[in-house]
């Protein structure tokens, strides 16, 4: 098995998300993370989706997705060319005493504190998964009250955008 | 899993005007009813099988006004559903059918997945509860849309009536172009009253939605190259060349090819039975040679077919020496189930036009097959092999027997609809299909009770063909209630209830892989009922209940008195005609492949294995 991002863009319709998350799970592949967000273009919407399987299903499952007829295009993102981030916000227990090497650790991690009382701190983090994982491992010592992690949205190096092209067939039916 | 939804559903998409979309002629001002009737009128629905209620009632009232719209009232909407199916399946047009909110969208919901399974081009219409209601759990709400999401090609739910006529358009486009499916639209009460606007056409917009038609030209030159290459090829052709309507480049690729043609249960009819290319159906109860072809061959062709499992038998085992060259126009069931070496996305007439095309060039470089060796095995197989049945010894009434005559007798272009179970088999095995949509069944769902109601649809479709439903006595008690549709709605359809008192198939299963312990597979109510006081009696007595509901009902117990009946039902065409055919019991279906085994493993007759003499028996 191993972690594949699709980046898939849909057209804006009601359920496309039911629709989409309900394929995955009757055609039996897992979600790994999921995230929905709206693109440059007002009608279309752009759902990342990180799956746990091999090339074949793979395949078939990219396949399916591309059946769904709101679905306008997909493109799996590989590591190496593009850049994938998470957003993570963390409450950390802190005191008099620890407070100060938290926030060591949140400068070291290019984090940013975001809201502080006498007994936490709140910690806003973006980077890839690695990257926020050791944060958390390091902040773990301290106590972690709360966490709230978004799935991966990511994007492809370089100047070309894999959403020219939808649009462009949008436009034409326009 | 994380799930993040940032995107909040927009459910007013941009309204899009000009470009290339055709300018309406004319704006007439309606209710989203109006707009609805009117909507189908211009896509060329002429006929909707349903059932009125509460919030698809709007729609109703301007629905007795259309001249062009025929509404046919049946007595379920499961019975609607399958109507529908069967309307397609024998036209080739979009089967329509309606249902109110609920509970009749519900029940909708069996012969939609039916119908999806099987890729027929349907559009169902259901009226939801005002759109203020939905979410609610209001009186008669179900979220229709939800619950069809895995079933259906597409849905909508319609809350501006503004866009009836867009919906429909797009639904029918979607059902009936690419794979073609069923496309369910929910439209909400409050749409149908409120006033709205209708023209057509209207603007669609599916830029989501593009199927391939055109074959890529480098794959049909591969493929063709395989093809005359090969020393064991088989066509194998699904129910995509019947809704391609490729029947007759499908002949002329096999008499150019020489190769044996093995059609599925949804493809019966593609090819003449009575061609000596056709070994019959392949699959869990195809024939001995079909079965075998395609696990000697060393190439399948494979065109709008599945690789279904009850084709297959065991995966890891099937055809383990064949390259293949999958055809279809849906990309997903490619590489599916079996890997292709050359896969080809196209419509089945253009990729076996262009087959055609390819395989000439390739005969005029000189590379022409050599199948004599081939067709020996294949003809050895197929003499040693045939498909049969015994008479029982007590002088009642063979099923096969029953199914053979009734073929035999029918008029010419009769349309068979089956249920499903051992009737269904026999119906493929024992009546010859030569030509397209003569043949409608339920093959990937597998959903009994298809039958009647599929047949009432065929006939509303093709008035002036004799339409026969072949039924077991099981299925028949599922839907026989669509008799009064076709009894008032002057829809004379021919049943034959192949009535052997049990669920046959299961039956067999049970005497197969059970040890003949019966468990709830009884159905009869003769000599060993299970209620001492219905012994001897019948219960349904199928005569009565088809006359009770208008229609003719007719017994055949003895054989020699079965041409006789047949041709009495024949003869009748003012009313439906239903015959119970007592058969006896223990008749079973053979070739059988048991479930889960490898297509080596067919079993010819109950104990009788194959010997192909190639030493691995």
């Amino acid at each position: 098995m191993s972690k594949h991002t699709l980046s898939v863009l849909v057209e804006n319709t009601p359920g496309i998300l039911a629709r989409i998350a309900a394929l995955f799970s009757r055609r039996g592949f897992n979600i790994d993370s999921l995230a929905v967000g709206v693109t440059e273009h007002p009608d279309i919407s752009r759902i990342t989706i990180v799956v746990n399987v091999e090339e074949l299903p793979l395949e078939q499952v990219t396949k399916q997705l591309n059946k769904l007829v709101s679905v306008l295009k997909i493109v799996e993102l590989e590591p190496g060319s593009a850049v994938q981030r998470e957003l993570v916000l963390v409450k950390v227990r802190a005191d008099n005493e620890t407070r100060s090497q938290i926030v060591e650790i949140v400068q070291l991690f290019r984090a940013k504190t975001v809201d502080v009382s006498p007994e936490a701190v709140t910690i806003e983090a973006t980077g890839s998964s690695d990257k926020l994982e050791a944060m958390l491992k390091m902040l773990e010592q301290f106590g972690i009250k709360e966490l709230v992690q978004s799935g991966t949205i990511a994007i492809g190096r370089g100047a070309r955008s894999i959403t020219d092209r939808s649009l462009r067939a949008l436009d034409r039916t326009a | 899993m994380t799930e993040q939804a940032t995107g909040a559903p927009r459910p007013q998409p941009r309204a899009r005007t000009g470009g290339a979309q055709p300018q309406p002629a004319t704006v007439e001002h309606v209710t989203g009813a109006q707009s609805l009737i009117r909507s189908l009128e211009e896509v060329g629905a002429d006929t909707v099988f349903g059932i009125p209620g509460g919030a698809i009632l709007p729609a109703y009232d301007p629905m007795m006004d259309s001249s062009r719209v025929r509404h046919v009232l049946v007595r379920h909407e499961q019975g609607a559903g399958h109507a529908a199916t069967g309307y397609a399946q024998a036209t080739g047009k979009v089967g329509v059918c309606m249902a109110t909110s609920g509970p009749g969208a519900t029940n909708l919901v069996t012969p939609i997945a039916d119908a999806h399974m099987d890729s027929v081009p349907l559009v169902a219409i259901t009226g939801q509860v005002a759109s203020k209601a939905i979410g609610t759990d209001a009186f008669q709400e179900a979220d229709i849309c939800g619950i069809t999401m895995p079933v259906t090609k597409h849905n909508y739910l319609v809350t501006d009536p503004a866009e009836i006529p867009r919906v429909i358009a797009e639904a029918f486009h979607i059902a009936s172009t690419g794979r073609p499916g069923p496309v369910l639209v929910d439209i909400a009460k409050d749409a149908l009253q409120a006033r709205t606007t209708f023209s057509w056409p209207p603007a669609t917009d599916l830029p989501g939605y593009r199927p391939v038609t055109k074959p890529h030209a480098k794959q049909i030159r591969e493929a063709a190259r395989l093809i005359t290459e090969a020393a064991r090829p088989v066509l194998y052709v699904g129910g995509g060349v019947l809704k391609a309507g490729a029947t007759t480049e499908l002949k002329v690729l096999a008499e150019l090819t020489g190769a044996p043609v093995t059609t599925t249960l949804m493809a019966l009819g593609a090819f003449p039975d009575s061609h000596p290319q056709h070994l019959g159906m392949p699959g869990m109860h195809g024939t001995v040679a079909a079965v075998t072809a395609l696990q000697k061959a060393d190439l399948i062709v494979a065109l709008g077919a599945r690789f279904d499992d009850r084709v297959t038998g065991r995966l890891d085992s099937f055809a383990p020496y064949a390259k293949v060259v999958h055809a279809d126009i849906d990309p997903a069931e490619i590489g599916k189930n079996r890997t292709a070496d050359v896969p080809i996305v196209g419509d089945a007439r253009e990729v076996i036009a262009d087959l055609v095309v390819a395989v000439r060039a390739e005969h005029e470089a000189g590379n022409t097959g050599d199948h004599t060796e081939w067709w020996q095995q294949l003809d050895r197989w197929r003499e040693t092999y045939p498909l049969g049945y015994d008479h029982p010894e007590d002088g009642s009434l063979a099923p096969q027997q029953v199914i053979e005559r009734i073929g035999a007798l029918a008029p010419e272009g009769t349309v068979f609809a089956a249920g499903v179970g051992q009737h269904q088999m026999w119906a493929a095995h024992f009546v010859k299909y030569e030509k397209p949509a003569t043949w409608l069944n339920s093959g990937g769902l597998g959903t009994m009770g298809y039958a009647v109601p599929a047949a009432l649809g065929a006939k509303a479709g093709v008035p002036d063909r004799t339409v026969w439903a072949i039924d077991g006595d099981g299925c028949f008690q599922m839907t026989n209630q669509e008799l009064v549709t076709a009894a008032l709605n002057g829809i004379p359809i021919k049943v034959a209830i192949i009535n052997n008192g049990a669920l046959g198939m299961v039956r067999q299963w049970q005497t197969l892989f059970y040890n003949q312990r019966y468990s709830n597979t009884v159905l009869h109510s003769g000599p060993d009922a299970a209620s001492p006081e219905n012994r001897g009696t019948r219960v349904p007595d199928f005569v009565k209940l088809a006359e009770a509901m208008g229609c003719v009902g007719i017994r055949c117990e003895d054989p020699a008195q079965l041409d006789a009946v047949i041709e009495k039902a024949n003869s009748i065409n003012d009313r439906p005609v239903v015959v119970d055919f007592i058969v006896h019991e223990d008749a079973m279906v053979w070739p059988m492949v048991a479930a889960g085994t490898s297509n080596d493993e067919v079993m010819a007759a109950r104990g009788v294995r194959p010997d192909f003499g190639d030493g691995d028996d």
